[in-house]
């Protein structure tokens, strides 16, 4: 649905997005992930038509966003930084005129003015005015508003920002539950929402792609992917420094596999090594990895720029 | 058509919800009621028309207008709803219409509660009441061109008072290019051609015919091109923040 060629966006002689590529399709959850000031929000806003790119091309199922740019933008629900509404407007006036920009009225209006209240639980603060409304009611209105027509793309800048965590939850679900009919990019820098919401991930910084993968192959770059921790009565690190790299941690220790390819072999000679030495086991686990180690090695902190 | 209709309806509901719409009608009803009255010596010139009404209006719009512009665009870039309203279906320049429209309309509602105006004086006279629909159009026109500006200069910046300055500024210029008391000055150092060219440029000078009660082709040109100039240049501006 989304496609996405070499897409380059230069203010004045800052490069702010440098050569990005990719592609998502209905049924997918794309999590756009990167430090701040990386390029997610103009990479965002060259998708849904608001900035023209500097070179390369975006099109929305089919429609290339810069030469038939309203029949691309029919196509998009879009959730802008901070959930920019106005806030002058009552929920219900608010929705009513995204619904009628995007050509809904009379009953199809009412209709889709129903769904979604439904869907982002907006019954009892129909009347209110958007400026009295907490913060996670109005990214919720916002939402909705991206929802209005149903569209089959959704693109969201940071749409959990600021919300507590049962808030959070509940619109990562509501994520997950969209993603099976739509394509779906989301920009966050909250790593667990990678895990709960997404089925792929790309990790953007200074303007390029770093990383593009699932969560899964995302983690595996991690130096912890593989590492089996053993927390045992009688566990000695000579001995276990036979099997990999063997790291202290207060009592418990951390080997490492000696090759990524093999980390199930490793798991099973920590076991053969524990019946062998007849060790009384407190604690196993094999590590899945960190995001947020991934995500701190592959990407520069803004302060390093 | 029916997108310029929904954002006109928009924003005449943001005028009305905040109370920026009342204050301002007052203040424009006062205003006019003190310049008309007691500043334009209404009942001394013993004639029954509105010219001492009409013609504070370049001057009394030269403050207010700027006020009703300043917010159009320059709230929008501030709030970030800018964003959304151009990523809807919504052509740019069809943003820029209905958004220059809506506060036209308010304009026009504003100047349509001036009706005790031409009560009174038809009540007190008998009055050509031709001239004074002349004078009405004319009015409602002059505001339009200012307006146009006031939505061009929203549209440069976020800060509602840098545009409201910058609007008094330019709308002051197209005032005093054909001001007389200006003209004179110009006359002094310049040939009468040029001082003639620069007045055409200005607002009084197509804003007396239809004080006259003469609706001249060339002066209705004169204030759409304003406005059509204005409301373009705004297109250029807004196109040039999106590219960065």
């Amino acid at each position: 649905m989304i496609r996405i060629e070499n897409l380059v966006k230069n203010f004045g002689a800052k490069r702010a997005v440098d050569g990005v590529s990719f592609a998502v399709e209905r049924g997918e959850v794309l999590g756009f992930l990167g430090p701040n000031g990386a390029g997610k929000s103009t990479t965002m806003r060259m998708i849904t038509g608001f900035m023209p790119p500097s070179s390369g091309r975006v099109t929305v199922g089919g429609h290339d966003v810069a030469e038939s740019p309203l029949e691309a933008k029919r196509l998009i629900g879009y959730l802008p930084e901070s959930a920019a509404s106005y806030s002058d407007m009552t929920v219900r006036g608010f929705l009513n005129f995204a619904a009628e920009l995007r050509g809904l009225r009379g009953a199809a209006r009412r209709q889709a003015l129903g769904r979604v209240v439904e869907l982002c639980f907006l019954q009892s603060v129909l009347r209110q005015s958007i400026d009295t409304l907490s913060k996670g009611y109005r990214q919720r209105t916002c939402l909705a508003q991206a929802l209005i027509h149903d569209p089959e793309v959704l693109v969201m800048d940071e749409p959990t920002e600021g919300l507590d965590p049962n808030q959070k939850h509940e619109v990562r679900n509501l994520i997950r539950e969209l993603g099976s009919k739509k394509a779906i990019v989301f920009s966050t820098h909250i790593l667990e929402e990678v895990d709960a919401a997404c089925t792929r991930a790309i990790i953007i910084d200074r303007g390029r792609i770093v990383a593009n993968g699932t969560p899964d192959e995302l983690r595996n770059l991690s130096e912890l992917a593989g590492a089996v921790t053993l927390s045992a009565h009688g566990a000695s690190e000579e001995k276990l420094s036979g099997l990999g790299r063997v790291e202290n941690l207060n009592g418990a220790f951390r080997v490492y596999p000696r090759d990524k390819a093999k980390v199930s072999e490793l798991a099973q000679a920590v076991v053969e090594l524990v019946a062998r030495e007849g060790w009384k086991v407190e604690g196993m686990y094999s590590e899945r990895g960190e995001l947020d180690e991934v995500f701190r090695r592959i990407t520069l902190p803004d302060t390093a720029r | 058509m029916r997108i310029i209709w929904t954002i006109v309806k928009r924003e005449l509901g943001a005028y009305f919800t905040s109370p920026v719409a009342y204050v301002f009608l007052v203040i424009f009803l006062l205003l006019t009621g003190f310049f008309t009255f007691t500043a334009g010596n209404f009942f001394e010139r013993g004639e029954a028309s509105l010219a001492a009404f009409f013609g504070w209006h370049p001057w009394l719009y030269l403050v207010l207008v700027p006020a009703v512009g300043m917010r159009v665009w320059a709230e929008e870039r501030r709030s970030g709803t800018i964003e959304l309203l151009l990523t809807m279906p919504v052509a740019t320049w069809q943003a820029i219409v209905a958004k220059f429209l809506a506060s036209w309309l308010f304009l026009a509602l504003a100047l349509a509660l001036t009706f005790p105006a031409i009560v009174t004086v038809n009540v007190l006279g008998d009055p050509d009441n031709g001239v004074i629909a002349a004078g009405y159009l004319g009015s409602f026109l002059l505001s339009g061109a200012y307006l146009a500006v006031s939505c061009m200069t929203s549209a440069m910046t976020r800060n509602q008072v840098v545009a409201f300055i910058l609007a008094v500024v330019v709308c002051l210029f197209l005032i005093l290019a054909g001001f007389n008391p200006v003209t004179d000055l110009m006359v002094r150092w310049a040939s009468p051609a040029v001082v003639d060219t620069i007045a055409a440029f200005s607002v009084v000078t197509h804003f007396d015919g239809f004080q006259r009660g003469v609706i001249d082709s060339r002066d209705l040109l004169f204030f759409l091109s304003v406005i059509g100039f204005a409301l373009f240049a705004t297109g250029v501006i807004i196109r040039g923040h999106r590219s960065g």
